[in-house]
Formats: C-alpha cells, structure tokens, sequence
C-alpha cells in the first residue's frame, strides 16, 4: 500500500513539474519585472485572471512577449504600452489615467465624500431641530409655569 | 424621522434591480459583457509579412488587405465556433463579399484538410501559426472578423460568429456602408 502512494506521490510529481514554465533571466532586475509585469497584465480572455495566473493559449503568449520584450531589455513601461496599444485599457490592473478611466480613480473618492456630506448634513438638521426644541421649551416652560401658577392660586382660592 | 429616508433603502433596491434587468435583457440579446471594444479601430492594419497558407513559401504583406473593402476573418481547426460559421461564409464568399482568412495558431495540413472538406470562402489564406500578427490585431479569440476598408483601415471588430442575424442586422448596413464610400 505505502509503495502505491508513493509511486502516485511520484506521478504527481512529474505531472506538476511539467506545467511549470522555465525562463532564464540575464539578470535578477529583468526578473523582477517579468514577474511584475506578468502579474499586473489581465489575461484578456480569462477576465478576471493575470496573464500570471491564467493557463490559456492566449496568456501563455502573452507571457512569452513579455519574457521575449524583457530579454532585449524594454523597460517595463515599454512593454505595458505595447500591450495596451493592443489590446487597450482592459490589459491592465493598474490603469493610467485618462478621461475615460477617471471615474476608476475618482470614485471611491467620490462616494466617501458623498457619504461624508450626508452625515454632515443630517448631523447638522439633527443639531438645529434639538436646538429648536430647547428654545421652544424654554419659552413653554415660562408659559407653563405662569400657567401652573394661575392655576395654583386658584386652587388655593 | 421622515417617512420619505424609510422609503430610500426600497427605492434603491428598485434601481439596481432595473440595472440587471436592463443588462440581462441585452445579454439575451447577444451584448457579450466579456466583449472587448478593439483599439484598432480607426487605425491602419498592423505591418506583417506572413506565408500564404495553401502555398508554402509565397508571402504576403500588409498591402494585400488594401484596395478593397473586406473582411479579415481569424479562424483555426480548434475552434468549434469557426466550424459553425464556416458555412455562412461560404455563403457570403458567393455572393462576392470578399474575405480573406488568417489561420491563426493551427496546425497547417488540418487547416488544409478543413478548406478542403468544408469549402474554401476565402480570397487569399494567411497562415499565422506562431499567432503574432493574432497579437498585433488584439485578438483574444477565434472567431473574430475584421471589417477593413479601401484604404486598409480598420472600421469594425467582430467577435465571435458572423451568422445571418447579425449579419442582416448589424454587419451587412456597415459592409455596404464602406463599400459605399469606396466606390464615391
């Protein structure tokens, strides 16, 4: 029994070893940004995947341009301008910013400003409704004493 | 509190519950979200010197796709949908749209034997096996066609497969349309 677990530990092994792509690397710089790069370029076919991640024909050539691109030494930012002025804005996790983009970047600024706003507002409708509330009774409760008054004395008569 | 703020959490559910229904109304109508706007658009074809497919050794370049409207349509063997619009083609091909075709990463002789088997719809077959010309035009999936006017500029990314539907209703108005400013 333990001989067949380990011949499928084995197995396992080859299999595993065998999906994993070599690429050889002048230097540890060049590395660093096919592995940047490779992560922060969307697979365009797969979505919601970085060419990293995906397994697709389509990543796996993608890759392959960007390890050739790197090679010849193009900058990271030459790469990334080459894969956009293919395949557009959508290729990247970190767009630039242009008109089209701007609400990726201003919206969340935008909805906690919103959100801020409608607390401010309602704190400040919650503050002048109490402070209305003060100032009526104050005048009630003279009212209402001279009232209890009257009404005292004439108890007493 | 007013009774209107009660209302505000209703009145929202109903708006994003309009979105979906509005989105998912034109995703049964064939709007594919995963659909890429294509930046070429506007753009000339991208330079390339590729082999024709049928003939080993004859090359073409980029000025093959000039002088004339017509559709770049990219297809392989693997590609099930490729089979399914295959026939269409063939039928537009008679009708004397011209198409070239662009084999992109296939296998050469089952390509050929395809052409054979299924019928040849294509004017002239561009064989792109390693698919760089495929990267240079965007493409993320067969099939896609390539509406190219006179001038070799691209007016019109199609994904997916052409069929008569769309045919008649979107792609044939915008063939005619650049045929048109051709023949002017």
């Amino acid at each position: 029994m333990r001989k067949i677990w380990a011949l499928m530990g084995l197995l396992m092994a080859f299999t595993s070893s065998a999906a994993i792509e070599v690429y050889d690397f002048d230097n540890v710089r060049q590395e660093q940004q096919f592995h940047e790069l490779s992560h922060t370029l969307r697979c365009p076919k797969c979505q919601n995947n970085s060419i990293a991640d995906s397994n697709s024909a389509l990543a796996k050539d993608l890759r392959q341009k960007v390890y050739l691109m790197t090679k010849e030494g193009q900058s990271s930012d030459e790469i990334k301008e080459y894969m956009v002025a293919r395949y557009g804005n959508f290729i990247s996790y970190d767009p630039v910013f242009s008109f089209s983009t701007a609400i990726l970047w201003f919206g969340p600024v935008l909805v906690v400003l919103i959100g801020g706003l409608a607390i401010f507002i309602r704190q400040r409708k919650k503050r002048l409704s109490s402070a209305q509330e003060q100032n009526w009774s104050q005048e009630e409760e003279r009212r209402l004493n001279t009232l209890l008054d009257d009404e005292n004395k004439g108890d007493k008569h | 509190m007013s009774k209107k703020v009660v209302f505000f959490p209703l009145l929202l559910f109903l708006v994003i519950v309009l979105v979906f229904v509005v989105q998912l109304a034109r995703n049964a109508q064939g709007d594919d979200p995963t659909r890429l706007e294509s930046v070429l658009v506007g753009k000339p074809v991208p330079a390339f010197r590729l082999e024709d497919l049928l003939i080993e050794g004859k090359e073409y370049d980029q000025s093959l796709l000039k002088g004339r409207p017509l559709l770049l349509n990219v297809w392989a063997t693997w590609c099930p949908t490729c089979y399914a619009e295959h026939q269409f083609l063939n039928s537009l091909s008679e009708q004397g749209v011209v198409i070239i075709g662009l084999n992109y990463k296939d296998d050469r002789t089952q390509a050929i034997d395809w052409l054979n088997k299924y019928g040849n719809p294509y004017q002239y077959s561009l064989f792109d096996g390693d698919g760089m010309l495929g990267l240079d035009l965007g493409v993320y999936g067969a099939p896609e066609t390539f509406f190219i006017d006179a001038q070799g500029v691209i007016r019109y990314r199609h994904v997916g497969d052409i069929n008569a539907d769309n045919w008649k209703s979107t792609l044939e108005p915008l063939y005619e349309k650049i045929e048109r400013e051709a023949k002017s």
